[in-house]
Order: C-alpha cells, then sequence, then structure tokens
C-alpha cells in the first residue's frame, strides 16, 4: 500500500527520491562535463546523495564517514591535484574521435543494464534471524573483536600509503 | 513510488548505475584526474550494494558497514598515493594527458 504523500513515511520517501536525483545527477555531472573541477563538484554532489542513502539504509555513522572522508578529504585531494597539475580537457576532447564517446556510453550502459538485470532477476533469501541491530556500539564491537586484525592492516595500509606519497613527491625535489 | 527506500532492489539498481557511470568515465577521459574521479564512482556503486545487502540481507548487520569503512580506507590511501605518482608524472612529461604518456603502452 502507498502512503499518502503528507505522512511522515511520504515525507521521507520524497526526501529519498530526492537524494536519489542528487545521486544520478551528480554521477552525470562527474561523467560528462568538460572541464574537470566541474566534474569534481558532481563528484561531491554524488557522495552526499550517497551519504543520505546510507542514512535511509540506518546507518548514520556510515553515513557521517562519508561526508568525512569522501567529501572532506578525498574531494580536496583532488581538488589539489587539479589545481597543481591543470589540465585542459575541453582541447584534448575535440581530438578525440567520437566514436570513443559512443563506446564509452555502450561499453558503461551495458555494465550498468547487467548488473541491474542480474540483481533484479536474483532471488534474495532474508535472514531467519539477525544477531544484532548494527548500531554503532555493535560496529566497534566487531572491529575491536572478530576484525581486529583487519583494522590493524588497514592502519599499516594507511601509514604505507602516507610515506610512499611523501618519498614519491620528494623524488627530484632537491635538484631544484 | 514513495515506499522505494525500504525496497532492496532499489539500492541495488543505484549502485549499477554508479558503477555504470565510472566505466563509462573511466574510457572517456583523457587525464589521469579523470580517471581517478571515475574509480571513486566504481568503488561508491560497490560500497552502495555493501549497505544494501547489509541492511536487507545480513544475519549480521555491522559486516557490511565495516567493509564499507575498509573501502573508504583503501580509497583515501589510493587518492594519496594516485595523487603523488601524478605529480611525479606532471614533472616529468609536463602535463597529465594520457596521448602523452605513451612510453607505457607497450
Amino acid at each position: 500500500m502507498n502512503p499518502t504523500l503528507l505522512s511522515p513515511e511520504g515525507l521521507s520517501g520524497l526526501v529519498f527520491l530526492g537524494l536519489v536525483a542528487v545521486t544520478i545527477a551528480g554521477a552525470v555531472i562527474a561523467t560528462a562535463s568538460k572541464r574537470l573541477i566541474r566534474s569534481l563538484t558532481g563528484l561531491v554532489a554524488c557522495f552526499m546523495g550517497v551519504a543520505g542513502l546510507y542514512y535511509f539504509l540506518g546507518s548514520p555513522f556510515v553515513a557521517m564517514m562519508q561526508l568525512l572522508i569522501y567529501v572532506g578529504a578525498i574531494a580536496i585531494v583532488i581538488a589539489f591535484g587539479i589545481m597543481l597539475a591543470e589540465p585542459d580537457e575541453s582541447k584534448l576532447a575535440t581530438k578525440k574521435s567520437g566514436l570513443s564517446g559512443v563506446l564509452s556510453l555502450v561499453a558503461g550502459a551495458a555494465v550498468a543494464w547487467g548488473l541491474a538485470v542480474a540483481a533484479l532477476r536474483a532471488d534474495w533469501m532474508r535472514p531467519a534471524v539477525k544477531i544484532n541491530d548494527g548500531s554503532v556500539r555493535d560496529v566497534g564491537m566487531s572491529l575491536l573483536t572478530t576484525y581486529s586484525m583487519v583494522f590493524e592492516l588497514v592502519s599499516v595500509v594507511l601509514l604505507v600509503a602516507i610515506l610512499g606519497s611523501l618519498a614519491l613527491a620528494r623524488i627530484g625535489r632537491d635538484k631544484e | 513510488m514513495l515506499n522505494l527506500s525500504a525496497q532492496l532492489n532499489t539500492y541495488l539498481v543505484i549502485g549499477a548505475i554508479l558503477f555504470g557511470f565510472g566505466v563509462c568515465g573511466l574510457i572517456r577521459r583523457p587525464t589521469l584526474i579523470g580517471m581517478m574521479i571515475a574509480a571513486e564512482l566504481i568503488l561508491c556503486g560497490a560500497s552502495i550494494n555493501f549497505m544494501a545487502f547489509n541492511h536487507f540481507l545480513a544475519p549480521d548487520p555491522t559486516v557490511g558497514q565495516i567493509m564499507t569503512l575498509f573501502i573508504m580506507a583503501i580509497a583515501a590511501a589510493e587518492a594519496a598515493i594516485a595523487m603523488s605518482i601524478l605529480i611525479c608524472i606532471y614533472r616529468d612529461y609536463k602535463s597529465i594527458e594520457l596521448e602523452n604518456l605513451e612510453e607505457l603502452s607497450g
């Protein structure tokens, strides 16, 4: 049965539709715009929409982490990259033939269609019982018990990434 | 239309659409930064799938959240490394356009 538009369920459904629209529009801008800085803006919009979807999926913690890490850190790193290297894609796009654009659209549409059809046709099994409710407390408990090894390994990976990026960016600086 | 948020299929289709946009961007972008933006879209589509299965199907609904957090950590590491490689390439070639990087094309 459908909730009416002005009931709480209907309003939350409207908010959900708005978030989906922001996500898809952001992805379109990120893929299709000619200037890189605009496509980065589209990516940020897409990430914010996805954070809202995570909220609807019952985990505000992951939604906040999405905003913090993707919008706050990764987008800023990419923005610095764009400002440092100043690529001008508008000149390049005219050099490339129109065929590659069409082919990329076909490839992307084929992948998305295949995944969506596979997801819609599958017969998903609902679990008989849930052993916890997925709250922040439960996430913290399993991060520090069941997944503590992976947790430590991820911190080592991040440390190596920091050291590696420092070492890579430093090469060639002393000569100048 | 208004109770779409309570269905698993909605999220799976959104994830598939984001993945498709990512693949499309990865092919058609002529610069490395554009390809990185497309790769982030692909990772985001994968994370949405993890979170959807976590909410609707997993008996232990922390697994998908933890997986998504790990994907975010790996994506952050990837962005940092890719950006420093990009700065190195820019220093050597004075551009990050893929046409000028043909020494690696074998």
